[in-house]
């Protein structure tokens, strides 16, 4: 990516497009993938909080990886909807209400 | 993902570059501390005896607080810390002599404390310090990921380093370091953000509990009494014989005191046991009513999730580990900042042939600034902490001003000196700064020819020794390959 041509507006911007689907939308993600498994863990409510932080604290480099392996900007922004929106059903499913 | 690594990297490179040297530190905090006030014996305290003298001192000191926190000095730390909440709402804090419980009689520093609160407050306000802290812990695990990922030869590499070749050179050290302590790397960067998760991933719990996190400390800390003050006063009972209990419940030792409301009749004195030899698996807690003394709640850690949250927040502060194991964390430490300054480094190195604006220069002088400087900066802190008069007003404060004002000036200065004598005038002053340490102590009539001392000393000439090379280097041959 670091070669003699010009770089073009259009290549920046998709970088940070692609910045901010991974810091903001990654960060999203991981809160909507804590909220998830705190929902539904079958375990008492601290332990569930407990083991939801965990997983999500892992969950969120990952995620932001994703952001960048993906193929387009584009495309991560669809892959973290997609993400969210069946997390966010998970939760919602196990009894959250926003 | 190579990309991405060489940006997170550089983003967050420099505070992670801070931290990890602090961090470093922190790991011989009471040593540090012991270091920084001679005027205490190391450490014969017995916790009940310190703990004791301390709520004395407190009761006389600071009587109207809501709440007084004590670590009692103990087997590690020649004083016993104390900090409650001052009149005006803050925080004050003070080292206390253990056997008299008087701050006086100890100088006024903030010792090995300095850095462990500067390793994931970094002298910021509250929240902010921390946030910032869990943040970069993150992007670090983020930068550990793609730095595998990219790095395709891992084990060929491994064996293969090419000194004085110039960006090839710095790959290889940075590619070293990282592999080496991988495992350490990926756990004290996944434990840093696990410790300051309560402020930056705390949505699983406040979602269960509907926001309502007192809720959430009350199942977390069961044995944690919070009753409000009744505004009647009453005397503590006897402390010694509450923690004498305290110790015996536990079977090992105490870590932390806390008394909440003293002097009013709701007073709870919780006591928190040591973590000695086993990796946080038993946190125990026993909470006494504060006017009689008798025990009115106690907890011993036994829940899984709990346990495991417990281990690897354990795992990160290492006070868990005898002497060895904390002389491998120092290694690993020392390694992890050096890792990341080579990787800072290696980033003007990749692009020095290309373009060389106005963005590569402030990354070079940053990075003169942040890996020679904060080296010194350190340095000066432990000279400040010997060469002020000892009862100087805000003597602690000053010392950490000092640092702070030297800082500054080493950013300025590496900013308007041609890049290459910036580096290796500041590296000859960091070693110069190293070396004065052990001598400052000799001249102040600090030092006894005891093992702490010793090892200070030792520490801080090969420390010396290696920044005289490092400045050879960077004043030698440019090898730009």
């Amino acid at each position: 990516m670091r070669n003699a041509r010009p770089i073009s507006a259009r290549y920046r911007l998709a970088v940070l497009s692609r910045s901010v689907a991974a810091v903001a939308g990654g960060y999203g993600v991981s809160v909507l993938l804590a909220v998830a498994v705190a929902w539904t863990m079958p375990l008492s409510r601290e332990e569930a909080s407990i083991v939801a932080t965990m997983i999500a604290l892992l969950g969120l480099p990952i995620v932001m990886m994703a952001c960048f392996y993906a193929r387009t900007a584009f495309r991560a922004w669809i892959g973290l909807a997609i993400a969210a929106s069946l997390l966010a059903g998970l939760a919602f499913a196990a009894g959250w209400r926003p | 993902m190579t990309w991405l690594h060489d940006w997170a990297g550089l983003i967050v490179g420099w505070l992670l570059f801070v931290i990890a040297l602090a961090g470093t530190l922190s790991v011989f905090r009471s040593e540090i501390g012991n270091w920084m006030r001679p005027e205490a014996r190391c450490c014969a305290a017995d916790s009940v005896t310190a703990g004791s003298a301390a709520v004395h001192w407190l009761g006389k000191h600071a009587a109207t607080s809501p709440a007084w926190y004590i670590q009692p000095a103990d087997r590690r730390s020649a004083t016993s810390y104390a900090v409650w909440t001052a009149p005006g709402g803050d925080f004050a804090q003070k080292w206390l002599d253990p056997k008299t419980g008087d701050p006086a009689t100890v100088r006024d520093t903030l010792g090995g404390d300095f850095f462990y609160r500067l390793h994931f407050e970094l002298e910021l306000p509250f929240p902010w310090g921390r946030v910032l802290a869990g943040a970069a812990a993150v992007a670090m695990l983020l930068a550990l990921i793609t730095g595998i990922v990219a790095h395709r030869r891992f084990f060929v590499d491994f064996f293969t380093f090419r000194a004085g070749k110039g960006q090839r050179s710095w790959l290889d050290a940075h590619n070293v370091l990282a592999v080496t302590a991988l495992p350490f790397h990926l756990m004290i960067a996944f434990t840093g953000a696990l410790t300051l998760a309560n402020l930056i991933m705390p949505w699983g719990a406040s979602s269960l509990y509907r926001g309502d996190m007192a809720a959430v400390w009350k199942d977390l800390y069961p044995a944690a009494v919070d009753r409000p003050a009744r505004h009647v006063p009453a005397p503590l009972a006897p402390i010694a014989p509450m923690l004498g209990k305290a110790k015996q419940f536990f079977g090992s030792d105490i870590a932390q005191i806390a008394i909440l409301n003293p002097g009013d009749a709701a007073a709870v004195v919780s006591v928190t046991s040591g973590e000695d030899q086993r990796i946080g698996i038993q946190r125990q807690v026993i909470s006494f009513d504060g006017t009689t003394g008798r025990p009115i709640a106690a907890h011993v850690e036994r829940r899984p999730a709990l346990r495991t949250f417990n281990f690897l927040y354990a795992l990160h502060t290492a006070r868990f580990g005898e002497t060895l194991t904390r002389w491998l964390y120092f290694v690993c430490g020392l390694m992890l900042t050096a890792l990341i300054g080579a990787g800072l480094v290696l980033w003007t190195e990749k692009r020095r042939a290309q373009r060389q604006g106005l963005g590569f220069a402030i990354v070079e002088r940053l990075n003169i600034a942040i890996v020679a400087g904060t080296p010194l900066a350190f340095a000066a802190f432990f000279l400040a902490n010997r060469l002020l008069p000892i009862d100087l007003a805000q003597r602690a404060a000053t010392e950490v001003r000092v640092m702070f004002w030297l800082w500054g000036a080493i950013l300025i200065y590496a900013a308007l000196r041609p890049a290459r004598r910036a580096w290796r005038e500041i590296l000859t002053v960091t070693a110069a700064a190293c070396a004065a340490i052990p001598l400052t102590d000799l001249i102040t009539r600090s030092m006894r020819l005891d093992r702490l001392h010793l090892t200070v000393a030792l520490i801080a000439l090969a420390l010396a020794a290696g920044f005289v090379f490092a400045a050879r280097r960077a004043g030698g041959r440019r090898a730009t390959a």
